[in-house]
């Protein structure tokens, strides 16, 4: 085997020039990969990181019916403190569970005194819900996160359109679940950007302002909000909530927990999956650029080589070992394009983030682009380069092994 | 005992709806340890006899018998491995392998079709080497010696399996007339040395000569068979 990888490399050396490009498009097409699967995992890590630890937290678990409904933020299918207490007792005997966030989310109007709009509250532990949402204090562009009772955080948005500064006094009226309304003053603690754009209504109060508002006499949530300490656990935490959940069902025989996690609730998820398409896409180039360049170079040396395919199987080399030595010609190759497409991208990933290059995604402005190399995906490419490197070998080898010694001696 | 017998043999081309004669009813036997002549004008079938001795191509019709081995009944691998193991090849044009050096072409065969371990390989190619004067060559590449040079690596190529049977097509086509007989002296010393049998093809006929047994061929058939004594060069 030695020997036939010595014939392989003293042929590729003895065309340098064609050798050369071949693998330099291949290592192009490597590094090509290699920069666009870091950079854009980079940023679909960063996407998701900013969805879930800003906002949705990594899953939530809600009442069957609720996610359904959730745009008219339903009271009456909230959680009843009964099934509150019960996922607690399974939330707090989950280990992979860093914290979890019960909110009690409604609608209500907002009043400054001189204009009146609508607003969408989440009642929320201020303490749990940073613990759960970490990302959610860098989303405030003014005041504090650390809301008391008797404040409240405002939308951007409304802050702007009402010209509502942090220390104002505000009014929240809301309707109960059983249609009789109520009001409470707030003093305004803090303004929230939206995390995904211009526009929402999300504002925040401390639960127990929520309770008092909503004329609730024991904690009604609507979601519980969840972060895992191991996001890669996320499926894995799913069904297991998803199991232990299970057991709990309504007369009418069905669950009365939901469990979502981030990607069933996020719209975004479909940005983080065309991602992945993409990648696909691109790696389906590479392995185009890789079998048409391997195939063209392979098939012009055995056109080339004729006569000494001729030779060798006169003197009784067999057709196994001639198939091998085009084989491996090729898988040098493929392995020599590889290597050097994984170094020099490495090395552009490297560059790319010595250079700390910036993006804004949402309202988060000065995102600094951090793209890594999984070694996974370094060994998933090389293999792909070097299998197709076979296989692109394969047909000119299987042509040469083929190849009648008479015939091809006679070539000219 | 012979080391070839033909008998009856013909070989036929089609091209197209044309259909070509090559060889007409053949018959001949070759002893062992010959040093056998095949001349004649161009497309007289000295190539295509060649060619069927060395298990390249079959028969249309009729028996060959090589080393007592019926050669037209052989599967592609078969041949392949015969050829291998029992007869050695030297080109008009060397056909050396550019990428090797004058060592390895001659090892080539013990390592790629015979798999004979290092130290055996090691110990007949340096033996060859030093037959066919090219020890001091032995690192140099095909394109950095000489033509007559090319056809000495050629024959040790040729006999470092130890090959019963050695056939020449127009071994000294390509050589100049002193470097012509310096390679049929070699071939004779080397068959001298070894006991092989060579065939060489040739139109050339001050070469032709140096031959013991000489087939004439003329338009595919046997037409004379000389047997000669000694070489007629001087």
């Amino acid at each position: 085997m030695r020997d036939l990888f010595k014939i392989a490399v003293r042929n590729l050396r003895r065309y340098k020039r064609r050798t050369l490009l071949t693998v330099s498009l291949i290592t192009i097409g490597v590094v090509f990969v290699l920069v666009f699967i870091s950079v854009s995992g980079s940023f679909k890590a960063m996407m998701v990181g900013q969805i879930t630890d800003s906002m949705l937290g990594h899953m939530q678990v809600h009442r069957k019916g609720y996610v359904a409904s959730i745009d008219n933020l339903p009271l009456n299918l909230n959680l009843t403190p009964p099934m509150v207490k019960k996922l607690e007792g399974i939330l707090d005997s989950q280990e992979a569970i860093e914290a979890y966030s019960p909110r009690i989310k409604f609608g209500g109007m907002f009043s400054n005194f001189v204009e009146t709009t609508n607003i969408r509250l989440n009642g929320v532990y201020p303490e749990r819900e940073l613990k759960t949402v970490p990302l959610l204090s860098s989303r405030i562009s003014e005041g504090k996160a650390a809301l008391e009772k008797g404040e409240i955080i405002i939308p951007a948005l409304l802050s702007r359109g009402m010209g509502v500064k942090v220390g104002d006094p505000i009014v929240i009226v809301a309707t109960n679940k059983d249609g009789s309304v109520n009001g409470k003053q707030f003093r305004v603690a803090g303004i929230i950007e939206s995390a995904t754009g211009p526009g929402g209504r999300d504002g925040y109060v401390h639960i127990d302002d929520a309770m008092e508002v909503l004329r609730m006499t024991e904690m009604e949530v609507s979601e519980v909000a969840i972060r895992l300490k191991d996001f890669d656990k996320l499926a894995a935490m799913t069904d297991t909530l998803d199991t232990l959940l299970a057991g709990d069902v309504n007369k009418q025989g069905k669950p009365v927990f939901e469990v979502h996690n981030w990607e069933k609730l996020s719209p975004f998820y479909n940005i983080a999956r065309m991602i992945d398409v993409m990648t696909f896409f691109i790696k389906l180039m590479l392995i185009a650029i890789v079998l048409i360049s391997i195939m063209n170079v392979m098939i012009m040396a055995v056109y080339e080589r004729i006569r000494e395919i001729g030779t060798i199987a006169a003197i009784g080399t067999l057709p196994g070992k001639i198939l091998s030595m085009f084989i491996i010609e090729g898988l040098c190759l493929g392995v020599l394009g590889t290597l050097s497409g994984c170094i020099l991208g490495v090395a552009i990933v490297w560059l790319i983030n010595t250079a700390k290059i910036t993006f804004n995604f949402g309202q988060q402005t000065g995102l600094i682009l951090s793209a890594t190399v999984q070694p996974a995906d370094l060994a998933i490419i090389s293999l792909i380069v070097i299998l197709v490197s076979v296989i692109a070998s394969l047909q000119p080898a299987v042509k040469a092994s083929r190849m009648e010694p008479i015939v091809a001696l006679r070539h000219v | 005992m012979t080391l070839i017998t033909a008998e009856n043999v013909s070989k036929e081309y089609h091209t197209g709806e044309i259909t070509v004669k090559a060889l007409k009813g053949l018959s001949f036997s070759i002893e062992p340890a010959s040093f056998v002549s095949f001349v004649g004008p161009s497309g007289s079938g000295k190539t295509t006899l060649l060619n069927l001795i060395g298990c390249l191509d079959k028969p249309t019709e009729g028996t060959l018998k090589v080393a007592d081995t019926d050669v037209s009944v052989m599967g592609r691998k078969e041949s392949a491995a015969f050829r291998g193991s029992h007869i050695g090849f030297i080109f008009q044009d060397f056909n050396l392998m550019p990428v090797l050096t004058v060592y390895e072409n001659i090892e080539y065969p013990l390592l790629m079709v015979q798999s004979l371990p290092p130290a055996e390989r090691k110990e007949r190619v340096e033996k060859l080497l030093e037959e066919v004067g090219m020890s001091d060559q032995r690192n140099k590449y095909p394109d950095q010696i000489s033509g007559g040079q090319k056809q000495r690596v050629a024959i040790a190529r040729a006999l470092v399996t130890n090959p019963e049977l050695v056939l020449a097509d127009e071994p000294t086509a390509n050589l100049d007339s002193e470097t012509a007989y310096a390679v049929i002296n070699l071939m004779k010393k080397m068959k001298a040395g070894l006991g092989t049998t060579f065939i060489f093809s040739t139109h050339d006929q001050k070469i032709v000569g140096e031959a013991e047994i000489i087939y004439s061929l003329e338009d595919g058939r046997l037409k004379e068979k000389t047997v000669m004594k000694e070489g007629t060069h001087a």
